[in-house]
């Protein structure tokens, strides 16, 4: 469970790695399907419950397809689309940072901010 | 495990309607979201085979308000209840706090009712989850067939079968009208709740 502190200092970390460097909406999600936090740019009207559960789903049919050939986990999952593309990251055993963005950003940019943020945000749950 | 949220003053609760195929744990959430349209926010989610089978899971999340001061949000989810997809019906149960067991109560189902049963206790056995201290509500769906004449599991046999052990409430119910499937939903979430308060207020 989430104190007020690390809630509060996981939303300063998605803000200023992710939101201000132009990604457009950010989901920190667990692995049962829960929201634990979300923000965006406010221009973003996602049905965030539902993608949290969608996301989790995927998240753990790919998981389990990794240990089915041998690996521990696929470092990078991505889904790209025309306009708007999905990155997710794990951050800690349970936990995962959903980060969706346009075209005004770059890949190499995203996993480089979200890099900074999931290190921020484990130092933040192990805390 | 029910998430907390101390910031935002909210709970969110994950119910999981699990049994055996085509036994009605879609029929169950399509009613509620039919009912309750109105008052839920969210789309229901169904990833289904074209033949509309659950191939992973549905998902309907709708507020009962609030407890303590926190918004309880209940999350309702089913598995696929095909045998081949016990991978992920696993994946499903992760973070589960309440179970409805939808057994099908046509004869020829009676054996696949209490496999999966058995496959439900060993399913949350590998997320260190014990049945038997887990809120659970058996529903023993498709009574109607009854008037139709389909042959039928009398309901004290279905309770031998499922619930001689387990003793958790059961309700005779037909999903596909509606019958009882509130009374269902209404007896998992309070039986939730009361766990859940006992773990966390
Ligand atoms: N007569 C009758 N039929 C029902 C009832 N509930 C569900 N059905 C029918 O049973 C079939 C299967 O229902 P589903 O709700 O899809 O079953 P399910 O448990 O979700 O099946 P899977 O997704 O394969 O696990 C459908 O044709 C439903 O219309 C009921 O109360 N009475
Ligand atoms: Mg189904």
């Amino acid at each position: 469970m989430f104190s007020h502190e690390q809630l509060n200092a996981i939303d300063k970390v998605i803000k200023t790695h992710l939101i201000d460097s132009g990604v457009e909406n950010v989901i920190y999600i667990d692995l049962a399907g829960n929201a634990i936090t979300q923000q965006d740019n406010g221009n973003q009207t996602l049905d965030y419950m539902a993608f949290a559960a969608l996301a989790a789903g995927n998240f753990a049919a790919v998981d389990a397809m990794a240990k089915l050939i041998g690996e521990s986990e696929f470092s990078l999952l991505f889904h790209k689309g025309t306009k708007s593309s999905i990155h997710f990251s794990k951050v800690t055993e349970d936990t995962i940072l959903i980060s969706m963005f346009s075209k005004t950003i770059s890949l190499g940019l995203v996993r480089l901010k979200v890099s900074e943020a999931v290190a921020k945000i484990n130092a933040i749950c192990g805390a | 495990m029910a998430l907390v949220n101390v910031k935002k003053k909210e709970v969110q609760i994950k119910i999981v309607y699990y049994g055996p195929g085509r036994g009605g744990k879609t029929t169950n959430l399509e009613y509620i979201n039919h009912t309750y349209r109105d008052q839920i926010k969210s789309e229901m989610v169904s990833l289904k085979t074209q033949d509309d089978r659950t191939l992973f899971f549905d998902f309907l999340p709708f507020d009962v308000g609030r407890i303590k001061g926190f918004k309880v949000i209940i999350q309702l989810y089913t598995v696929p209840g095909q045998v081949k997809y016990n991978a992920t019906r696993r994946l499903v149960l992760k973070g589960v706090d309440g179970i409805v067991f939808v057994a099908d109560i046509q004869r020829f189902q009676r054996k696949k009712n209490i496999e999966s049963l058995n496959q439900l206790y060993e399913n949350l056995k590998t997320h260190n989850l014990d049945l038997f201290s887990m809120p659970l509500v058996m529903q023993y769906n498709k009574i109607d067939l009854l008037k139709q004449g389909v042959e039928v599991i009398p309901t004290k046999t279905l309770q031998q079968d499922l619930n001689s052990v387990l003793r958790v409430p059961a309700f005779e119910a037909s999903a596909l009208g509606g019958g009882n499937v509130m009374k269902t939903l209404k007896k998992i979430i309070s039986m939730t709740l009361a766990s859940i308060q006992d773990q966390l207020f």
